[in-house]
């Protein structure tokens, strides 16, 4: 599918620079966001667009396109880049080391040099929230996306097919939704030896998939059923064409609903199989384990649990306005 | 009362299907006022059936010694074991000894407490065929191992203990098939409590509800939430309850168990969740009980593990042990309700008992440049880094071991030097120790059965004994224990084992951390409230107001 | 209709067989129960060896397995370590953690879905920025801390409720755990909702009926909320499942024996009985609900049909 060029790509139009300085991070996203709608106000740009490809705009290009204009989508992925940003040099904003401990100055607030106060442990809050980014974004975003492929793939097919495939596609989900949580990270994870996130986040997407399934499933049998689909089979349009134009579109907001929330959920759950000892383990450091470390502390130090909480809460915040974005480019009838 | 009822029937609204039968009546459940002289107390569930010769926690523990009398009890206050059932316990060679008993003891059953009530529970814990967790209590009476062969798969030729003999209705012998002067000390442990008729009659029957001779019987008993014990008027002690009794409720988080007391739901917790000891004063005032128990923290070492098996590697686990700054932990994770460790034992057990502060020398105390001297000294860490295993289950070990490991790795200034090795569950953990499967240094708690300075060293450093995790072993000090039990004065018995002790801070098997303290917290409904040495509220001290 | 529905009966079959082994295997492979009972002590090997006899662990993986399923046939689900039969613990169990699942339940859908339409109808307005801000609240911070807080001020400051739920744990008593165990649905039922309406309102059937003259009201329940729902039924049929196993954090909170407890007490203790009991029975709530969803799909979307 040929790139429609483009006034302003909002992946280059990030200035580094501003997005590591910790007060533009919205701000900046604001200002982008307003070039990009003046920008928008010339016309000729839009119609050059069309003109190159000969075939019909599909509803992905359209989406793409309508997504480049939205405020919303580029203020999200504006703290995205700055979350992979941070995942990968937390040395450029935090200075200190995470896993510097004194235990003198368990719990107390902020000090000059440290914003954020300290942990249970004597720990910089502040440092740690930052260098907490790279655990958690990862199994985030790598959970949520494996789940959402494994999962709409199978779930889409079984709602597609029907039948045979859906029977036992559906009667295997079954057997996986009730394996519990712990069992299951108790005997997959307490073999692994290895300290990486992958193996969270392995386990997370075969636990995981079920719950999109069902929900990509019941999309596809509500979407199949709709007359531009019937029509197009009319047509005689092929399976995997018919699947990939009209049903996936018209499909996907349950997804990525469920999906986006999950984002969140994922990062929280790595605290749950951190505190039942088959998670990550230190020296790596997440928002996961200082979440769960913090909550037996909330009477007495609840400063302890907001940043890292709210760390979270951004993230999941910009994905879910990702989410929203992506899902309004994909409806025709919000055009 | 009354508002609380009509609140929950507004917030009810919400769900008006549901809440519409269930508001009609007055206050629902049984939590009203205490009233009528009952303690209500937090409980958790024991672990096993209730069964004197089969229960080794705490919360099962508990209740027999509410329900059970034996021959000897501890002093709540100093742990010094007295006579209870027994009239005498008396022997000439350390080895024989001959127990005459109070005539005119009985169950709440009516049945009367005889030797043979003594004898029959004493085979029956002891007996292969009923596969009882505490056997190896029986294990020094003569003809155990006829009774409780060793051997996986081999089959008992006896199922009674030769070494037990009954004299009369009041008295039997005992002959052990080793010296051990401490013995009698150990009566008091609910292995060795009698059993009535009842239990080997109706077994099934008895364990539904447990009958004993102790100052309380059960009234009621629904397994997983409630016990409901009740003063037993024929009970024939001197030390019967000063309440009518006690309501054991079972909690599966402490920290519910504080809240309801804080709203007044309950009278009693005994065990203050970690993340309220900040604030339990502020909440409790004086109603706030922070007592020694006896119950010591170490960490192990796997000394047949590479690395852990050089005579070299002592002096880095002395220099581990300086490089913990004991203090600073117990005063910031654990609010004060531990105190540094400074020999293997534990306070409770008293000068007289054993207990000697600052044994284990410098070789306990914070001391950074010569920790790190040391581990230089003996070779370093093995392979350049540790870790210290414990259970993320129970008992919420992270916070401690991780505060360790900083400590460590702040005096070695290397911040990944050591870290926390969380195993899943306890049987994971235990199967890891059991089979010789740990390769780094692991935590390790002993809570004493009975207060001995010998329950602290033998089944945890002996050659090859029950609770020897680290697989220590020293000629030097299995002989000065054996001959510590043989001697017949008791304070000879003890310098003896102390002399023993002494070989571990050479050796370090295992670092001594801190002695943990029993803490408890109350409504003002009660009075009277004390924790024994075990860290177990003594109820049947405690006033109703 | 019929036929669909004796089909998917059917189905269970395999269901539960592959079920049950594939948790008798896990906590197979969990490992030996027999050492943690003997607390911090060495097991002596010969009682070691006597209480495996006992509890049929002497045997391989299959013999067990099979063992059990022969068992389970005659009405035998085993027993828990401390005594007491695993059909006991399902009997005292299963009712109190139906009653708090259903209290969950209906939060979510009156809630949740009430919500999800208001913010649907009413996009970007203060409204909705809100519900946005507690859904961030309810993901980031964890059940145990909002389940503590709300325990704590409703049942200690404010006394409106018991701390804690009674052993009976009657409707009432579970209305603030029922809540609290609902929070993280709640944001997934509220923004599935919400997409739905959005999605629909512009859809022709509901500018028709607005054309048409609809009272408000009638327009919202009967056409824009009944086409939105298949996301949102289907979303509740997964979660009853899971609300039934995972309540464990908020039954620890407020003190209830539930299934969540004894699941998890049952997978520290390896105890494959309690387990495998346990799961079976949720698998098997799994696939009703699942049914009970596909089968509301044809009520909702009358296109929807099955042979």
């Amino acid at each position: 599918m040929p790139e429609p060029k483009e006034p302003i790509d909002p992946n280059e139009a990030i200035d580094p620079n501003q997005a590591i300085a910790p007060t533009s991070g919205f701000g900046g996203g604001m200002d982008l966001a307003a070039t990009d709608a003046e920008t928008l106000e010339k016309p000729p740009g839009e119609e050059q667009e069309g003109g190159p490809s000969a075939k019909p705009r599909s509803l992905w290009s359209d989406a793409w396109r309508d997504l480049r204009r939205n405020p919303i989508f580029i203020i999200s992925a504006l703290i995205i880049l700055f979350l992979v940003f941070i995942s990968i040099w937390p040395g450029t904003i935090a200075t200190q080391d995470p896993l510097a401990a004194n235990l003198a100055k368990a719990q107390d607030g902020p000090a000059p040099g440290h914003p954020f106060g300290f942990d249970n442990q004597g720990r910089d809050v502040y440092t740690r929230v930052v260098y907490g980014a790279r655990a958690s974004v990862t199994v985030g975003v790598c959970a949520t996306a494996g789940v959402v492929i494994l999962g709409s793939v199978l779930g889409g097919l079984a709602g597609f097919f029907g039948g045979w495939w859906d029977a036992v596609l559906s009667r295997i989900s079954d057997v996986f939704f009730g394996i519990p949580v712990v069992l299951g990270g108790l005997v997959f994870l307490s073999v692994v030896t290895n300290s990486t996130v992958w193996p969270v986040v392995g386990f997370m997407v075969l636990l995981g998939w079920p719950q999109i399934a069902r929900i990509a499933r019941g999309s596809v049998i509500t979407a199949r059923q709709n007359d531009y689909v019937q029509a197009a089979r009319a047509l005689g349009a092929g399976n995997s064409r018919m699947l990939v134009r009209h049903i996936a579109p018209n499909a996907v907001a349950p997804v990525i609903v469920v999906g986006t929330i999950a984002l969140g959920t994922y990062i929280a759950l790595e605290a749950t199989l951190s505190y039942l000892g088959v998670g990550l383990k230190p020296p790596t450091v997440s928002w996961g384990i200082d979440i769960s470390d913090a909550s037996n502390e909330i009477r007495n130090a609840p400063h302890m649990l907001l940043w890292p909480a709210g760390a979270l809460s951004l993230t999941v915040l910009a994905f879910i306005m990702l989410g929203d974005a992506v899902r309004d480019a994909l409806d025709p009838k919000l055009r | 009362m009354r508002g609380a009822t009509r609140v929950r029937c507004a917030v009810g609204v919400l769900a008006v299907a549901l809440a519409a039968t269930a508001c009609g009546g007055g206050s629902s459940g049984s939590s009203g006022g205490s009233s009528g002289g009952i303690v209500r107390a937090s409980w958790g569930d024991p672990q096993n059936p209730l069964e004197p010769t089969d229960t080794n926690e705490v919360q099962g523990g508990k209740v027999l010694d509410m329900i059970f009398r034996g021959l000897k009890k501890y002093n709540p206050k100093t742990a010094k074991a007295e006579n209870m059932i027994a009239q005498s316990i008396t022997s000439t060679d350390a080895q024989n000894f001959d127990i005459k008993i109070k005539p005119g003891w009985k169950f709440s059953n009516g049945q009367p407490v005889t030797s043979d009530s003594f004898i029959n529970a004493w085979n029956y814990g002891a007996d292969l065929k009923n596969a009882q967790l505490n056997a190896f209590f029986f294990e020094q009476i003569d003809g155990y191992d006829k009774v409780h062969p060793d051997a996986v798969g081999a089959t008992p030729t006896a199922t009674k203990l030769s070494g037990l003999t009954k004299v009369s209705d009041t008295e039997f012998k005992v002959k052990l098939n080793t010296k051990f002067s401490l013995w009698p000390d150990t009566l008091g442990y609910a292995a060795f409590y009698p059993l009535p008729q009842s239990f080997f009659t109706d077994h099934s029957g008895w364990l539904k509800k447990p009958v004993g001779n102790g100052p309380y019987l059960i009234q009621q008993y629904t397994k997983g939430t409630q016990m409901s014990l009740r003063k037993w008027t024929g009970y024939k002690g001197d030390d019967a309850a000063a309440n009518n009794g006690v309501d054991l409720r079972v909690y599966t988080d402490n920290n519910t168990a504080y809240t309801d007391l804080q709203a007044g739901n309950i009278d009693l917790v005994d065990d203050i969740p970690a993340s309220q000891l900040k604030n339990v004063k502020s909440d409790l005032g004086s109603r706030y009980i922070n007592e020694p128990a006896g119950i010591i923290q170490t960490i192990s070492f796997p000394l047949y593990a590479k690395g852990w098996s050089t005579p070299q590697s002592a002096l880095v686990r002395q220099g581990l042990s300086m490089a913990i700054n004991r203090k600073q932990i117990t005063q910031q994770i654990f609010q004060n309700t531990r105190t540094p460790a400074s020999d293997w034992t534990s306070p409770v057990l008293g000068d007289a008992g054993g207990f000697k502060e600052g044994l284990c020398g410098q070789e306990c105390d914070y001391n950074p440049t010569k920790a790190k001297q040391l581990i230089q000294q003996g070779g370093g860490l093995p392979g350049g880094k540790i870790t210290i295993g414990y259970n993320a289950d129970t008992g919420s070990h992270k916070e401690w071991v991780d505060a360790t490991c900083n400590s460590i790795n702040n005096v070695l200034g290397n911040n990944k030097a050591c870290v926390g090795e969380p195993t899943g569950t306890f049987a994971d953990f235990r199967n890891k120790i059991t089979n010789k499967q740990m390769t780094n240094p692991f935590r390790s708690g002993w809570q004493m059965d009975y207060p001995l300075i010998q329950d602290f060293l033998q089944p945890q450093y002996f050659t090859n004994a029950s609770s020897n995790d680290s697989h220590y072993n020293s000629p030097t000090f299995d002989k000065l224990v054996n001959q510590a039990n043989a001697e017949s004065n008791s304070s000879q018995a003890v310098s003896t084992f102390q002399d023993a002790e002494k070989q571990l801070v050479k050796d370090m098997p295992a670092i001594p951390l801190w002695y943990q303290n029993g803490s408890a917290g109350y409504s003002s409904n009660l009075t009277d409230v004390a924790l024994n040495p075990f860290s177990v509220p003594v109820y049947n001290e405690i006033k109703v107001k | 209709m019929g036929r669909y529905v004796i089909r998917r009966l059917l189905q269970m079959i395999p269901v539960f067989i592959g079920s049950t082994f594939l948790i008798f295997f896990m906590v197979y492979a969990l490992g030996d129960p027999v050492a943690a009972l003997f607390g911090e002590k060495a097991p002596d090997p010969a009682t070691a060896a006597q209480i495996r006899h006992d509890l049929y662990l002497d045997h391989s993986l299959g013999a067990q397995y099979l063992h059990y399923m022969k068992n389970i046939f005659v009405g035998d689900f085993g027993t828990a370590f401390n005594g007491e039969p695993v059909l006991t613990l399902m009997g005292d169990a299963f009712p109190i953690t139906i009653r708090l699942t259903i209290v969950a339940i209906i939060f979510e859908i009156i809630i949740g879905i009430l919500l999800g339409v208001i913010t649907g109808m009413r996009r970007g307005k203060p409204v909705d920025t809100g519900v946005l801000l507690l859904t961030l609240v309810v993901i980031s911070v964890p059940t145990f801390v909002t389940g503590y807080v709300l325990q704590y001020v409703f049942g200690v400051e404010l006394k409106w409720t018991s701390p804690s739920v009674s052993p009976s744990a009657p409707f009432n008593e579970l209305i603030l755990p029922g809540l609290v165990l609902a929070l993280v649905s709640l944001a997934y039922v509220t923004r599935l909702t919400r997409t739905s309406i959005a999605e629909n309102t512009r859809a022709d059937y509901v500018r028709t009926a607005v054309a048409k003259g609809l009272p408000r009201h009638r327009v919202i329940i009967r056409h824009l909320l009944r086409n939105s729902l298949i996301p949102v039924v289907t979303f509740i049929g997964t979660d009853i499942g899971a609300l039934m196993g995972g309540a464990i954090v908020t039954e620890r909170i407020f003190n209830i024996h539930g299934v969540g407890y004894q699941l998890y007490q049952g997978i520290l203790r390896n105890n494959a009985p309690t387990v495998v009991g346990f799961v079976t029975i949720l698998v098997l709530v799994f696939l009703l609900a699942n049914l009970l969803v596909d089968l509301l799909y044809a009520v909702l979307d009358p296109r929807i049909r099955y042979a």
